[in-house]
């Protein structure tokens, strides 16, 4: 893979040093968006440890204060786009791999209707996704998230609040690519495990 | 926690324009006004709060996973040698 060459003529060690923490700390959210961007985790590693090595070359032109996250994020994302325009064939390819796998987790015991969620994300359009993931899962202001994907605030909007309506009605139709399970019982066992998650809180 | 998590039922045109938007807009304020006494749009709001919290859950999971060793490996590896990789 090829470095960017960039010159740390004056680094400042104690800068060097809290870039470095606040970079290792977004690692688990870089993997996470990258989770549901790439087809299976082994890839989505791959293009989280690429994004961070982006950011750690690039760490001279980051201005320490401002919104870290977003910055990596949008590294991501372009490493992600960059990457499929190269490997335009495996697209077709990725569409299936994300469909069995997107955000798949390590946890054999994972509540069913998160696979279902999960399906059903897979089959809105990927801007749709992305602006849904970034502002209602990675916590994201809709003025953040249209900078990380380099779009205008009111596009953000509207994909997201479609994205909103055809996931629910995804999910309620049952229209999801899984045999056996019914449809409402997918919305049920979401408001059921919502509920009982805010319960927590 | 952002404002902006609240969803409204809108006007059901799945692909709306940008143009559109406006006109999609008028209708949220429709909704507004309707909301308090129409119990099937307190439902659909419910719906979406428990889509968002599943959204949230489902990254989460990853966040929360252990970070492999390796991310930490790179980094330190770079950090060592800080002329850049090749």
């Amino acid at each position: 893979m090829e470095a960017q060459q960039h010159k740390d003529s004056a680094a400042d060690p104690a800068r060097e040093a809290a870039f470095k923490a606040e970079l290792v700390a977004l690692i688990p959210h870089l993997r996470a968006f990258a989770r549901t961007l790439a087809g299976d985790p082994t890839s989505a590693d791959d293009l989280a440890q690429d994004a961070m090595m982006k950011a750690w070359d690039a760490r001279a032109s980051y201005q320490m204060g401002t919104n870290m996250k977003a910055w990596t994020f949008m590294i991501l994302r372009n490493q992600f786009y960059s990457e499929k325009r190269r490997s335009w064939r495996q697209t077709q390819l990725d569409q299936e791999a994300a469909e069995r796998t997107l955000v798949a987790v390590d946890d054999p015991e994972a509540p069913v209707a998160l696979d279902e969620l999960r399906l059903g994300l897979s089959m809105l359009p990927a801007e749709q996704r992305e602006a849904l993931i970034l502002v209602g899962a990675g916590g994201f202001a809709y003025e953040e998230a249209a900078d990380i994907c380099g779009c205008a605030v009111g596009t953000v909007k509207s994909r997201v609040s479609r994205a909103r309506r055809a996931l629910q009605g995804i999910l309620e139709a049952g229209n999801y690519k899984r045999d056996g399970a019914s449809a409402s019982d997918a919305m049920r066992t979401i408001l059921a495990d919502a509920e009982r998650l805010s319960a927590l809180r | 926690m952002w404002s902006g998590m609240k969803t409204r039922g809108g006007d059901g045109a799945a692909q709306a324009p940008a143009s559109k938007m406006i006109e999609q807009r008028h209708s949220e304020m429709r909704t507004d006004a309707r909301r308090k006494s129409d119990p099937s749009l307190d439902e659909a709001r419910l719906r979406q709060q428990a889509i968002g919290v599943k959204l949230r859950q489902m990254f989460d999971q990853v966040v929360n996973e252990p970070v492999p060793d390796e991310f930490l490996d790179i980094l330190k590896r770079a950090d060592a040698n800080k002329s850049g990789r090749d």
